[in-house]
């Protein structure tokens, strides 16, 4: 059994080295699989960020008017961040919104004057609410409105909700999000499959080259398994060499294009690779493993059928 | 190929002669279990050979010897190699294969050319490469499809020499041929084959069609 292992083992580098050329063109292959898989990852990263940034910058205000009582504000607050849908809600009470707008305004004297002018604060307070899912805005807006519906004319508390100015900016981002979403799952699909069948069809070639071998290896009654034995061998070492390879053929295209996607799409590339590099490799490495194995296994399968 | 039935006993040498088409190759792909009949069956001792299930295919074949026409053997390898790798996949230990090769190297007289690979090597010598393969592993019976088909009158008759040697050493030989002096030179049982069917079985014959 250790025997019959360790002449599988020996056989799988031996003919990995004497077929160099058929070695060399199936990692060349792979590699180039490995990389356009890793290229989509690295892109739905960079949307992904983009997406989370714009998303974070969406959100519903709700203005309450200047002399709201505090418990008002407060029950609405208590419900609306009781709500499935809402990811967070910040208050913001009318004293902090005047520090606010005289720290926005410390040098425009005009509008300060005019601030001074009031006796009491003209601000009322707000509370600016986050949904998990852009998608969601409009329950919430929807909720907002019917509190708003409930209460008694006499004691508006509500001033305004924003919601209808931003509804259709989020409108917007929400069709973009999911559009990209779709197509960059779509490209990946395509991607991965073509990879898949490329890789595929090389490592049949190299094993087509080796199709004499395995029916002389058949007639002298070597069983399946040590037969099949090296070249899934020389598969898994195809895929580890070439996940190793298209990862380090990330390194110098990633320095170059990392301050460029920091610039546009607020994330550095190159820093996302080298703090997410073992999780990389370990995904380069496996995807190219698994190809490199299931091709070869296929491939041989197809000399072994009696 | 219909209503062929024979037996062969061990330690018998038969030679099945037929033109190009007779069915001589299919019935030895029979033998190895590489073609299987429509109809009939086809024993080893007691066993049913198309009964025996793939994984133990293997195992089966390695009770028998073959020979080819066109050798068969692995190009990147010595003729070393070539024969232990037949011991290799039975599963031997590196002392018996140490032992074992040259002796059967030795048998088939290739002490001097061990190393060489197939491309150094003349048709014959490829041939008897080939043999030391096939009897490496002691099989019960050696299957020989035309062994000497792709070979010169001096290499036939070496070849032909090796395989009556394996024969008295107590191997069953069961090989196609169409050399009329091949069979003459070996005196054995003949079964000649025509379009299908056993027309002649001469326990020791003559090349007769």
């Amino acid at each position: 059994m250790i025997t019959g292992f360790r002449r599988v083992v020996k056989a799988g580098f031996v003919g990995f080295w004497r077929n160099a050329y058929v070695s060399l063109a199936s990692i060349f292959v792979l590699t180039i699989a490995l990389f356009v898989i890793g290229s989509t990852m690295f892109l739905n990263q960079l949307l992904n960020t983009s997406l989370e940034i714009l998303q974070s910058k969406v959100d519903i205000n709700v203005y309450f008017v200047p002399d709201a009582p505090e418990e008002e504000v407060e029950r609405l607050r208590t419900a609306v961040a009781a709500l499935p849908d809402v990811a967070s809600v910040k208050y913001t009470s009318s004293e902090e919104a005047l520090a606010e707008y005289r720290e926005r305004n410390k040098d425009d004297t005009i509008s300060l004057q005019a601030l001074e002018e009031l006796d009491e604060n003209p601000l009322g307070a707000t509370i600016a609410i986050q949904a998990k899912e852009t998608s969601q805005y409009e329950n919430i807006a929807r909720f907002l409105d019917e509190q708003r519906a409930l209460e008694q004319p006499q004691v508006q508390v509500i001033d305004e909700i924003n919601y209808n100015n931003t509804k259709e900016s989020i409108d917007t981002l929400n069709s973009i999000i999911n559009a990209t979403k779709q197509a960059s799952l779509i490209i990946l699909g395509i991607l991965l499959v073509a990879a898949v069948l490329i890789t595929f069809n090389t490592i049949r070639l190299a094993i087509y080259t080796s199709r004499e071998e395995i029916s002389i290896m058949r007639l002298v009654g070597a069983s399946n398994m040590y037969i099949r034995g090296p070249f899934m061998l020389q598969g898994i070492m195809y895929g580890l060499i070439s996940g190793v390879m298209a990862l380090f053929l990330f390194y110098p295209l990633l320095t170059w294009i990392g301050p460029r996607t920091e610039a546009f799409f607020e994330l550095n590339l190159f820093d996302y690779y080298i703090v997410h590099f073992g999780e990389i490799f370990v995904v380069l490495v496996s995807i190219g493993i698994v190809l490199g194995l299931v091709s070869s296994t296929f491939a041989v399968a197809r000399y072994l059928r009696t | 190929m219909q209503e062929v039935t024979f037996q062969v006993a061990p330690k018998e040498f038969v030679s099945i002669v037929g033109h190009s088409g007779a069915g001589k190759t299919t019935l030895l792909k029979m033998i190895i279990a590489e073609d299987k009949p429509s109809h009939g069956q086809v024993f080893f001792e007691s066993l049913d050979i198309h009964r025996i299930p793939k994984t133990k295919l293997p195992s089966y074949r390695r009770k028998i010897g073959t020979i080819f026409q066109d050798f068969k053997l692995l190009p990147h390898k010595t003729a070393y190699e070539n024969v232990a790798f037949a011991m290799e996949a039975n599963g031997r230990t590196d002392e018996e294969i140490a032992e074992n090769v040259p002796q059967a190297l030795s048998l088939v007289d290739l002490d001097d050319k061990i190393w060489n690979f197939p491309h150094e090597l003349s048709g014959g010598e490829k041939q008897r490469v080939a043999i030391a393969r096939a009897i490496v592993n002691q099989p019960d019976i050696i299957i020989a499809d035309e062994p000497t088909g792709n070979l010169d009158p001096i290499a036939t008759y070496e070849v032909v020499q090796i395989l009556r040697k394996i024969n008295d050493l107590g191997t069953t030989v069961i090989m196609t041929t169409h050399n009329k002096g091949v069979i003459d030179e070996i005196e054995r049982r003949v079964i000649t084959m025509d379009d299908g069917r056993i027309v002649r079985d001469d326990s020791s014959g003559k090349y007769v069609l």
